[in-house]
């Protein structure tokens, strides 16, 4: 129960911290404000859906196949794929593409992927500098944070924090609060280190399996910096981006930008099918595929919960998310947060490690409407609850029943066997309502905030019968 | 999960599924519910061996307690007639959940068959009965919480306002954020309450700030929540089910 406890306490001082709740209410407005406004017509967005939802779940019905089709055409294209079963295999690949070449820079592009591996803290104990290129990560990193939101890592931050940030980081540059300016200034900074980096790292959107193509969206270009000017690209994703055919990416193109930030489209889209060519004057002279399982294919061998690795990393269900808009991203505790973290994560860590997070929903629903891909999100959520709290061991997610506990599960037994019995149930009613006058004014955490419920005077059960109703 | 998009002819009868909220914090709701089907000239029959759809159970992860509430409630409904519910939540668990509940189980094709009788009051009386109002009462403002559940789960959002607009004297206001949780979600009042008291207390100031007399909705799980911190902070507005709401603005007799 230790991590319920530090769930909660991330959560409270979240909460109590008005800087977080304004940045968050005013970015989260905002975000579904341009998500709304960018799909016009719902019709069309909800053929689109279903369009996106059948590609990604058609993709992980045929996984295993699209993965060894998806090496076999890399291969064949040069570009180098490695396999790796836990964040650990994967940090050491890179770590050996790095030393290979002797590298002592590695400059990154956003991958959330990395920050599942840990990347920069291992790289850093080996003597790799990392440096992350995406102006939202590059803050982040100057103010030794996790990002707190999928898409715009630095949500959490004021334009007035971050030029605070700079003031302290580079007390040369003159202050400013202007977003442009500062904007300017990290670019000056990373520009040169463009220049210097042997290798490069990104993320991967899609991978198409059909011609073996690493598709990225971004919008400042640092992706394609990342990706061409270093000799090395090294491009790390989950096993789950793979699509089986390049026709599957327009829509899934359409809908992924619209659903995260309200862009029809994103100012940068990469499609990388190989190394430089023989007769190409630019581009890396070497590109490197990590694929990282890392309890993935445990979450792909349950027919209802492998609907959980449909995600495209839109964040649109974090942006809606009442929870999340209030408590923000690193309340979670883990590498990504919001709905589709709290039900992704505690499937790859397993239950022990986050099974708090399922239980923190009000089960509203909100996510489940936007999602591009159809996650159902609540009802994933539904049924980690059960497994963090079932007895038996015939399930496959990590960590199931861990967090059941003895007092919790005699309580709902008795209210099931109240629940079944009607006489028992009527007479306790009864009872309550006649001795409603003796009912403690405070309950708890409820009435912290809320006088306490008044039970009736009579139960329905009595008016129905006064009132002709009531019926065998 | 599919919302309904065709519905049955008036029926003779129904039952009535009061739920646990309504029975022993709103019973007012459930008879008013009962009451505006039976002036349609539908007979209502509230069993009474009905005791609680088993969410509380199901949405905690304790499966096995919830089946065994939800199959004593299948067998309160034996006869072919719709099943009537004055709550989008509990009508969303008997209709959505009830056939994921009992998957795999000799009691599925039971499951699916209840499930396809079951509707949230505001729409039997919109879809089904066709109900026409004339509204008694004084002119009123009024500001509409509808659950999250009714809301998405039911897809009646359109249902209760349709029925409020049909009474002239009202007003409707809307009060910002209206799609946003109130941040009840049963027991997660409970196990986070800070992040469900940070939610409430959104709300209420949002439904405050619409100036209305009146609060209504139709789930009583969100008029607990709201009108429980509505009264803590001392609001002048007062919280109503919406079956109470149009039965006590539409009643001319004590019937």
């Amino acid at each position: 129960m230790q991590q319920t406890v530090e769930f909660h306490a991330r959560a409270d001082k979240a909460l109590h911290n008005p800087q977080i709740r304004s940045n968050f209410r005013y970015a989260m407005d905002g975000l579904m404000y341009k998500r709304k406004i960018s799909f016009p017509d719902l019709d069309e967005l909800n053929l689109l859906r279903l369009r996106s939802a059948e590609i990604r779940a058609n993709s992980l019905s045929n996984l295993p196949e699209l993965l060894e089709q998806l090496e076999a055409r890399c291969n064949e294209n040069g570009i180098q794929v490695h396999w790796a079963e836990t964040a650990e295999e994967a940090n050491g690949i890179v770590l050996g593409i790095m030393n290979r070449h002797n590298a002592k820079l590695l400059i990154k592009g956003k991958s959330m992927v990395s920050e599942e591996m840990e990347l920069n803290h291992y790289l850093e104990q080996q003597g790799i500098e990392c440096l992350e290129s995406d102006l939202g990560e590059y803050i982040l990193q100057l103010a030794g944070e996790p990002p707190s939101h999928i898409v715009a890592p630095a949500i959490h931050k004021s334009r007035q924090q971050i030029a605070q940030l700079f003031k302290e980081k580079f007390p040369d540059i003159p202050y400013t609060d202007d977003v442009d300016t500062l904007t300017r200034n990290a670019r000056d900074i990373l520009r040169r280190k463009f220049y210097e980096a042997p290798v490069g790292l990104s993320g991967v959107n899609f991978a198409v399996a059909e011609t073996g193509t690493i598709c990225l969206i971004e919008n400042e270009g640092n992706g394609r910096m990342c990706t061409t000017a270093p000799a090395v690209h090294i491009a790390v994703t989950g096993i789950e981006k793979v699509v089986e055919k390049l026709s599957d990416i327009p829509p899934l193109l359409s809908i992924l930008p619209r659903s995260a930030t309200g862009q029809h489209i994103t100012t940068y889209f990469n499609m990388i099918t190989s190394p430089r060519k023989p007769d190409e004057k630019d581009g890396p002279e070497e590109v490197h595929l990590v694929l990282l399982d890392n309890g993935r294919s445990r979450i792909y061998q349950d027919e209802e919960l492998i609907a959980t690795l449909r995600c495209i990393r839109c964040g649109a269900c974090m942006n809606h998310c009442p929870i999340y808009t209030r408590i923000g991203g690193h309340a979670y505790g883990t590498t990504i947060p919001g709905p589709i973290g709290s039900i992704l994560e505690p499937q790859k860590a397993g239950l022990d490690q986050h099974g708090d997070l399922p239980t923190a929903s009000t089960l509203c629903g909100a996510c489940a409407e936007v999602c591009p891909v159809r996650i159902p999100i609540p009802n994933l959520l539904n049924r980690l609850r059960f497994e963090r709290v079932r007895q038996d061991q015939t399930g496959v997610t990590r960590g199931q029943g861990s967090q059941r506990n003895p007092w919790e599960a005699r309580i709902w037994k008795g209210w099931s066997w109240m629940h079944a019995n009607p006489a028992i149930y009527r007479l306790g009613i009864s009872l309550a309502t006649s001795l409603r006058g003796l009912l403690p004014k405070r309950l708890g955490a409820w009435t912290s905030v809320r006088s306490a419920p008044r039970l009736a005077a009579k139960s329905l059960h009595t008016l129905a019968r006064e009132k002709g109703f009531d019926h065998e | 999960m599919s919302l309904r998009t065709t519905y049955p002819k008036l029926p003779g009868r129904v039952y009535f599924f009061g739920t646990c909220l309504v029975d022993m914090l709103y019973p007012e709701a459930g008879l008013a519910g009962m009451q505006l089907i039976r002036r349609e000239g539908v007979e209502v029959i509230f069993p009474r061996n009905q005791t609680c759809c088993g969410q509380p159970a199901w949405n905690s992860g304790y499966r096995d307690e919830a089946r065994k509430v939800a199959s004593a409630q299948m067998a309160c409904f034996p006869q072919d007639y719709p099943i009537v519910v004055p709550s989008g939540s509990c009508a969303g668990m008997l209709r959505h959940h009830y056939p994921e509940l009992f998957s795999g189980t000799p009691q599925h094709n039971a499951a699916l068959a209840f499930s396809e009788r079951v509707f949230e009051l505001t729409e039997f009386l919109s879809q089904v009965l066709k109900i026409e109002l004339s509204d008694l009462g004084k002119p009123v403002k009024v500001a509409l919480h509808v659950s999250c559940s009714a809301r998405r789960e039911m897809g009646v959002a359109g249902e209760h306002q349709a029925l409020l607009q049909q009474l002239k004297n009202v007003e409707l206001v809307e009060p910002g954020r209206k799609e946003e949780c109130c941040g009840f979600g049963g027991t997660f009042a409970v196990k986070h309450a800070q992040i469900s008291a940070a939610m409430v207390e959104e709300k209420a100031t949002e439904l405050v700030a619409t100036g209305a007399d009146a609060l209504v909705s139709g789930d009583c799980g969100c008029l607990m929540n709201i009108t429980g911190h509505l009264d803590y902070r001392k609001e002048n507005l007062p919280g109503d089910h919406i079956a109470s709401f149009l039965w006590e603005r539409t009643n001319a007799t004590d019937s």
